[in-house]
């Protein structure tokens, strides 16, 4: 245990208003910490360099969850197991409730939220993926007002994201227009359970007249932030599925990602084991319309 | 005279954990649960590079250093060494450093925050030296590490007449096997307390193995007599080897911060610091060629093992003896050759790990087994069974088999248990057209049960038990608890011979000014060894009882008591001692490597069940058997406990547990990146125990504890093998490693399609 | 600092606590050594092995990473609350006899996510105790025994009748 808990300060206004007031008073001052899962991981490493922190905990106007007929909205303290408890994201959201359910263990997911998973902005953010295949829009607060960003926009860097120094995630909104897609989403990591991404893929897909009428391929740990495969995406779109574009589409992603080798895997693990993935959903996808059933 | 197999009521009864109720209730007191009036904090400042000379030592004056108590290897009042086999390792670097992470300043104060906030104020300058950081380069001997030529040690064990067997041979095969380090990973971190007053000397409590090896190291650093150092071992999370040397150093750290502070300190790591700076697995290479006859029979062995042993030789030499006698396997072979070499390295040094180099040549072995049947296109359990050792055949040293041997029956009932062959043709046939391929493995192995030749001998060990007024009796021993059940079973063992209950008998506690030393807790000996002793000791007593207190035969407890209330009225005390006996027939030449190896042997066969994904190159192990013949079974819970948590381990050795190196550090010092099984990876562990009762065991007891650990990573490799047609020679076998292989392999074969 | 310390307040195994700490301290720091329960263990200060694991507001955390001001009037089960007048706990009594403690340092973790998965689901199937599980690391076991030790407590029926007794009792 490295850190010393009497040199940080940690403050609890107790609503938004506070915390917001607190922010833009002391912009870039004040690192707010919701559940502690990363935060309290570099202050027992001793890595804590911030002396002053904001408490979100507890503040029950960010943790919550609405629906609507179009969306669902989640607030940005609402933790893992919320989502995972939540019969709307299980039945319309299917991928961020699988994603939920892969983030450390249940002891981390108790306290893990949404929204400091985004802002963490690890290039192996287990929600990440899912959230970009559904096109989610970030909504953020201060006390100048509130903004929305799709969320595709909002990480622009390593561990960088638009946040301005007195801006709160505030919420994520998710369409619920996803009941007829091809839906997908598979992790790779270092064991079965509490393991940092190595690769992970998601993607969301229709096929309207036998060509890829929409398609959303997005993947953590292939890039500083998580990111969608653009060129993947247009290799597809509009194409119908055959074994020519299923290997365009792998060539597309074997270009245009550019992984590193780091301490956990190696760039071209992560490449070939990202362009299986891709493939085994485009199988998975081609088997759905010939009716075949699950590709071995 | 002994029955090892007479029938038994407590012996190989599922008697509950002895300590189980305390350790449930969470009142079992490990060392940082502990505080110590005025007890002050120790932390340790270390080498940051592998290899040099300190040029200087500078504590920033930012800090009040009044306040801090600062030891260097100028404040050793005795010898600068760490006490094990050969006294090379300094208790405290002096003027260079060999390894990252060495020891060089230690420091103490009351408040742990000051004490972390002053480490980071204290800069040691260094003249880097070139570093040795392989075995290849260590074996190069450019740089000059260690002694004249960085060699820690060497074997070399010879059968028959190797050289003139190669030009007979039908097939000759050849291959190279890698291991690497592995670390721990107990739960609970390395830590003692200690206290010094010129009065009683020194006093250390922590969570170690060895008491009486840490007291050996106190002496000779503090130049005090035996009497006034005492050990106490607390409750420890644990071990599995990485305690048994490690605490030396730590104990004589802390006591020499408590001396000079004049206050109790406690040292604890940190994760962080455990998983960078102590002791971890030997990492091995292991190069065999092999004779063999068209039928598959063992011609000839040459073996080249090799292990990295760090920067300094704590024990590279036993664990290089061990490995080499575990080199050729269980089979018959005519002639034999290992040379086994130990080099120094500037990594820091490793140690003790359960299995302790077998794990290591097991994996050789039963790797290059399953090569040699793939050149001969046969079945690798029929290669096996045709060169198994059976009664009155002899192993590489000329040791004969004299029990019994059953290595058919339990490769049999393996088979068996696990529908091997069944399995293997649905796998075949399914692999074609899945993307998951399954395969099965085995790896048949035997284990040495306790110390090496006359090593029992050497260590001569004492134990006892005694009975206290108030109607106690106590197990007396310096035999450990560490989670592996040595409390139970030896309470066991000694209500078993005394005729009383389970609940009669206490372990007295592990303090050297209380219990005599029956020796480590190392090298599966305890129950066999140290068991036995206690099992003579009561029937000793009881012995004594009926000779001389009137103790009648089938007697009730309250009776026993009584008698023993009349034996102390004559005595003073109740007290049965009782000391090492070798069996007879250990005859161990220690130049030649040749006789009786190991007392007795546990044998074993594993069978691994695996399924590769080649869409992520990952393997997992989906099913495992393990059929051993240990001897006589104490409790039958926690024996197969100890199977399981083996083969656990066994399986993180052999698909995760990869140690990442640095410039001569572990660069993923962190639970986060040193990956261990978790409860969603550990497949089904199925465990099967055949007993053939050992004579001069406790209770007809072997050693257990180790043997676990060395069948799983060939058996898995194995499997993946038979899942993927392709042989993979080293471990941690990690999916990128796979990948390499698989797409080596398509390179060849192209692309899957629709 | 001149300001003093301020004081936290919070139930733990049915007694009301009081701290005078700083806001940061961990929550496994503050019941260690404010309030001498070292039954829970701090194995990494990650949160990766589980040994530092609690329940706090009807949850499993890991009390490595609670900051004490975030438990402020919360509702702490630790696991010296688990036996009741010095009983064995149904949990404590199948791990008792299946063999599911060796060394005994995850043993007070895995004892509280045990807890907390039969509260939840009192009839797990050996997959459901295998994931709830795998947030506490288990070096010594291979974790076969903890895992017949959970479907014993459960199948006993007893083991959610004292969760839930203690529920009212709070």
């Amino acid at each position: 245990m490295r850190g010393n808990a009497a040199t940080h300060e940690l403050v609890a206004p107790g609503n938004l208003a506070a915390v917001l007031e607190l922010l833009a008073h002391e912009p870039d001052k004040w690192t707010p910490i919701a559940g502690g899962t990363e935060l309290m991981v570099a202050f027992a490493a001793g890595r804590l360099t911030t002396p002053k922190l904001v408490n979100l905990w507890g503040i029950s106007e960010l943790r919550f969850i609405e629906t609507t007929a179009e969306e669902v909205v989640i607030g940005a303290g609402s933790t893992f197991l919320d989502l995972r408890r939540n019969p709307v994201i299980a039945a319309d959201l299917p991928l961020l409730a699988k994603a939920s359910g892969w983030i450390g263990s249940i002891a981390n997911q108790s306290r893990a939220t949404i929204g400091g998973n985004l802002v963490n902005g690890s290039p192996a953010a287990d929600s990440s993926p899912a959230l970009l295949a559904y096109d989610a829009e970030i909504e953020i607060v201060s006390t100048r007002g509130k903004r929305r960003v799709a969320y595709s926009e909002f990480h622009t860097g390593y561990k960088r994201n638009v946040l301005a120094p007195d801006e709160l995630l505030y919420a994520i909104h998710l369409p619920r227009r996803f009941a007829r897609h091809k839906q997908y989403l598979r992790k790779v990591g270092t064991r079965r359970a509490m393991a940092i991404s190595k690769i992970a893929l998601a993607a969301t897909a229709l096929i309207q007249d036998g060509v890829v009428g929409e398609i959303r391929i997005a993947s953590a740990s292939l890039a500083p932030f998580p990111t969608r495969l653009l060129t993947v995406e247009s290799a597809l779109l509009g194409k119908p599925l055959t074994q020519n574009t299923i290997d365009a589409a792998r060539q597309a992603l074997l270009a245009e990602t550019k992984p590193i080798d780091d301490i956990r895997s190696t760039a071209e693990y992560r490449k070939q084991v990202a362009a299986n993935l891709l493939q085994e959903f485009l199988l998975e996808l081609h088997g759905d319309l010939h009716g075949e059933g699950a590709p071995r | 005279m002994m029955d090892s197999t007479a029938k038994t009521r407590i012996v190989g009864a599922a008697l509950p954990r002895k300590e189980g109720i305390d350790k449930l209730a969470g009142r079992a007191r490990y060392v940082d649960d502990i505080q110590r009036e005025g007890m002050w904090y120790g932390t340790t400042i270390r080498s940051s590079i592998p290899r040099g000379l300190i040029r200087s030592v500078t504590f920033d004056t930012s800090v009040d250093w009044s306040e801090f108590t600062v030891v260097t290897a100028a404040d050793i009042p005795g010898e600068n060494c760490i006490q094990l086999i050969i006294a090379d390792q300094p208790c405290l670097a002096d003027g260079k450093v060999n390894h990252c992470e060495e020891a060089i300043v230690l420091l103490a104060h009351p408040d742990k925050h000051k004490l972390r906030a002053a480490a980071t104020a204290v800069r040691v300058e260094y003249d880097p030296l070139p570093a040795v950081l392989s075995i290849e380069e260590s074996e190069r001997q450019d740089a000059i590490v260690w002694g004249e030529d960085n060699l820690l040690k060497s074997f070399l064990l010879q059968k028959g007449d190797v050289d003139s067997a190669w030009s007979t041979a039908a097939h000759i095969v050849e291959g190279e096997y890698r291991t690497g380090a592995q670390e721990h990973l107990y739960i609970e971190n390395n830590g003692v307390i200690a206290e010094y007053s010129a009065l009683d000397g020194v006093t250390v409590w922590g969570s170690l193995q060895c008491p009486y090896y840490v007291h050996k190291s106190l002496v000779k650093v503090f130049a005090l007599p035996e009497a006034k150092v005492r050990v106490i071992q607390t409750e420890t999370g644990g071990a599995f080897g990485g305690k048994e040397d490690y605490p030396s150093t730590l104990g004589c750290h802390a006591a020499l911060l408590a001396m000079k502070s004049g206050h109790p300190v406690k040292m604890v790591y940190d994760r962080m610091e455990d998983l960078a700076a102590t002791t971890k697995r030997h990492p091995s290479r292991i190069r065999h060629k092999t004779a063999v006859d068209k039928n598959g029979k063992l011609l000839a062995m040459e073996i080249d093992l090799a292990t990295d042993g760090g920067a300094y030789s704590t024990l590279s030499s036993t664990v290089l003896s061990r490995a080499t006698l575990h080199s050729t396997g269980p089979y018959v072979c005519p002639n034999v050759r290992v040379r086994a070499k130990s080099w120094a390295t500037n990594t820091v040094p490793y140690g003790a790990f359960r299995g302790f180099g077998a794990p290591q040549a097991v994996f050789a072995i039963e790797r290059h087994m399953d090569e040699i049947a793939a050149v001969l296109s046969m079945d690798p359990i029929e290669l096996r069974r045709r060169n198994f050792l059976h009664q009155g055949d002899t192993t590489a040293t000329e040791q004969t088999m004299r029990e019994p041997m059953i290595l058919d029956e339990l490769m049999d009932r393996a088979l068996h248990e696990s529908d091997y062959y069944a399995k293997r043709k649905i796998f075949a046939r399914e692999n074609h057209t899945s993307a998951i391929k399954r395969g099965m493995g085995v790896a048949a192995f035997y284990h040495g049960s306790g110390f090496t030749g006359s090593g029992e001998v050497y260590l001569n060990s004492l134990a006892a038990v005694d009975v206290t007024p108030e109607g106690k009796v106590r197990v007396l021993v310096s035999s450990t608890e560490f989670g592996q059940g040595t409390n139970t079973v030896l309470t066991q063992i000694a209500a078993e011979a005394l005729e009383l209950d389970y609940r009669d008998i206490e372990m007295a506690p592990p303090d050297t000014g209380i219990v005599p030393n029956s020796g480590p807790t190392v090298a599966s000996r305890t129950t066999m060894v140290v068991g036995r002793l206690i099992e003579r000791a009561s029937k000793q007593l009881v012995a004594e009882l009926r000779e001389h207190a009137n103790l009648e035969a089938d007697h009730t407890r309250e009776d026993f008591f009584v008698a023993c209330e009349r034996l102390r009225a004559a005595r003073g005390k109740v007290l049965s001692e009782c000391r090492y006996e070798a069996p007879p027939g250990i005859v161990w030449d220690d130049q030649k490597y040749q006789g009786e190896a190991y007392p007795a042997f546990g044998w074993a066969v594993y069978v691994a069940q695996v399924e590769v994904d080649t869409v992520t190159y990952s393997a997992e192990v989906e099913n495992f058997w393990a059929v051993q013949e240990v001897g006589r079974v104490m409790n039958p819970v926690l024996a197969t406990g100890q199977i399981e948590g083996g083969v656990a381990q066994g399986l993180g050795y052999a698909l995760y547990e990869k140690v990442i190196w640095q410039d001569g550090r572990m660069a993923n010092n962190q639970m986060t990146n040193y990956i261990m099984p978790t409860a969603e990876d550990i497949p089904p562990i199925h465990v099967f125990f055949e007993q053939m009762p050992y004579q001069h065991g406790g209770y007809g007891a072997k050693g257990l504890g180790e043997l676990p650990h060395d069948g799983p990573a060939p058996a898995i490799l194995n499997a993946i093998r038979d899942a993927t047609g392709i042989g993979f020679h080293s471990i941690p076998l990690l999916p990128e490693d796979l990948f390499a292989g698989l797409m080596a392999r398509s390179l060849i074969e192209g692309p899957a399609t629709l | 600092m001149s300001t003093p310390l301020p004081t936290f307040h919070f139930s733990v195994n049915g007694e009301r606590k009081q701290v005078q700490t700083p806001p940061m301290k961990r929550l496994l720091d503050v019941l260690r050594e404010d309030l001498c329960l070292t039954g829970t263990k701090e194995g990494c200060g990650e949160g990766e092995c589980g040994s530092c694991s609690v329940r706090m507001n009807g949850e499993l955390v890991n009390s490595c990473l609670v900051p004490v001001l975030q438990a402020e009037g919360a509702t702490i089960q630790t696991v010296e609350g688990l036996a009741t007048d010095g009983r064995l706990h149904a949990l404590q009594e199948a791990f008792l006899k299946c063999g599911g403690a060796q060394c005994g340092i995850c043993t007070p973790g895995m004892l509280m996510a045990s807890a907390q998965l039969i509260d939840r689901n009192p009839h797990p199937s050996l997959v459901e105790v295998r994931e709830a599980l795998s947030g506490n690391l288990c070096r010594c076991t291979g974790y076969m025994r903890i895992f017949e030790s959970v479907l014993a407590a459960a199948a006993s029926g007893k083991a959610e009748t004292e969760l839930a007794e203690k529920h009212d009792a709070r």
